[in-house]
């Protein structure tokens, strides 16, 4: 039986590294802000009720 | 098949990774109409004179300016072959092989979507179904439909650049006002001159990719006059949020000098028939249409922040 060979993995230039790297971060800040405003917003949501529950 | 797909874009011989920025991507969600579509947005929130979080306050105008960027971008996506033929538009990331179409398809949709669902989590599910409507009438009406088939395009399709005032007012209220409507309508009538003043200097661009702007098919006389009997019709547009009352004598001041300037530089350029002086008169209207909008929403924002304005109860 043959086998398919694997695609060969394209090799990066380094300002396709940078690129890469760039989109790495925003993305990273991206996701790290959407945790944070979903939070607020979860607390703004709530309001005072965020109290009112059993302990 | 899209057109971007079909395109002079060659996707087989594009790298397997991506190629764009971060900032190729903000590029994506066209800024500039983001900014219209917050400031537009917030006077419309204003309106409403009821009490919202400011978080959710916030988050509302987030996922709103988020669903426009997201609409700007699948605009991108379906008309990248026409951007690359336009001077305009030939350095927007997917023509300049920046980003791929599929990246683009794949980013606008996840944006459109998350933008609804988190828009009626957090404020109701009316305005989402609204921002879902305007994504949708900007992407399918009028990227894919009129832009293509019509003159009228930019008129009737100016209608989803005009929504964000509603959908601001929406977001607090769950519904719509008249004083809202008359902001949709100050923006839907503004739409053509703004925009025509622009496509006179770019008309060669639009009648090379073929798209059927005014000046392409009726020519430029008939553009200028067009554009001048919606200048015309404008001024008392604007002035109406004071007319009907909802606004001070200050605002009414301001519409009416504002109005009478679109007039005569409408005018001017319909006087202006050839050379630099008519290109020159085409991007003085387009530079004053823009700042028309802004002094006007600027009136009206202020209008309602600002507790105490003079002779306010004037009319």
């Amino acid at each position: 039986m043959n086998e398919q060979p694997y695609p060969e993995v394209p090799k990066l230039s380094p300002e396709d590294l940078a690129r890469q790297k760039s989109r790495s971060k925003a993305l990273g800040l991206l996701l790290g802000a959407l945790v944070i405003l979903f939070f607020i917003v979860t607390i703004a949501k709530l309001g005072g009720n965020v109290w009112n529950r059993e302990l | 098949m899209s057109l971007a797909t079909d395109s002079l874009i060659d996707e087989a011989s594009r790298p397997l990774v991506s190629r764009g920025t971060a900032r190729d991507y903000y590029e994506l969600l066209k800024p500039r109409v983001m900014q219209l579509v917050i400031f537009t947005a917030l006077v419309g929130m204003l309106t409403a004179h009821e009490h919202i979080n400011p978080v959710i306050g916030f988050a509302s105008i987030l996922a709103i300016a988020i669903g426009a960027g997201a609409s700007g971008c699948l605009n991108m996506w379906y008309d990248a072959t026409i951007d690359s033929l336009m001077e305009r538009t030939s350095k927007r990331p997917i023509p300049s092989g920046a980003i791929a179409p599929g990246e683009a398809l794949a980013f606008g949709m996840t944006l459109s979507i998350g933008s609804v669902l988190f828009l009626g989590l957090i404020s109701n599910w009316y305005v989402a179904g609204f921002l879902a409507f305007t994504i949708f009438f900007y992407v399918v009406i009028y990227t894919m439909w009129l832009k293509h088939w019509t003159a009228q395009n930019i008129v009737i399709g100016g209608a989803a650049g005009s929504f964000p005032p509603m959908i601001g007012y929406m977001a607090v209220t769950g519904s719509v006002n008249l004083e809202t409507f008359l902001q949709f309508l100050i923006i839907f009538v503004w739409t053509p001159p703004h925009f025509w003043a622009l496509a006179l200097v770019k008309s060669k661009d639009y009648a090379r990719a073929g798209v059927p702007m005014l000046p392409v098919v009726a020519g430029e006389v008939a553009t200028r006059r067009q554009i001048l009997i919606y200048s015309i019709l404008l001024a008392p547009v604007g002035m109406a949020p004071a007319l009907f009352g909802f606004t001070s004598l200050v605002y009414l001041v301001i519409s009416a000098v504002f109005g009478g300037i679109m007039i005569w530089l409408a005018y001017d350029l319909s006087r202006k028939l050839e050379g630099d002086a008519a290109r020159k008169a085409s991007y003085r209207l387009f530079g004053t249409s823009i700042l028309y909008l802004f002094v006007l929403f600027g009136a009206l924002l202020l209008e309602e922040v600002v507790p105490f304005i003079p002779w306010r109860n004037l009319i």
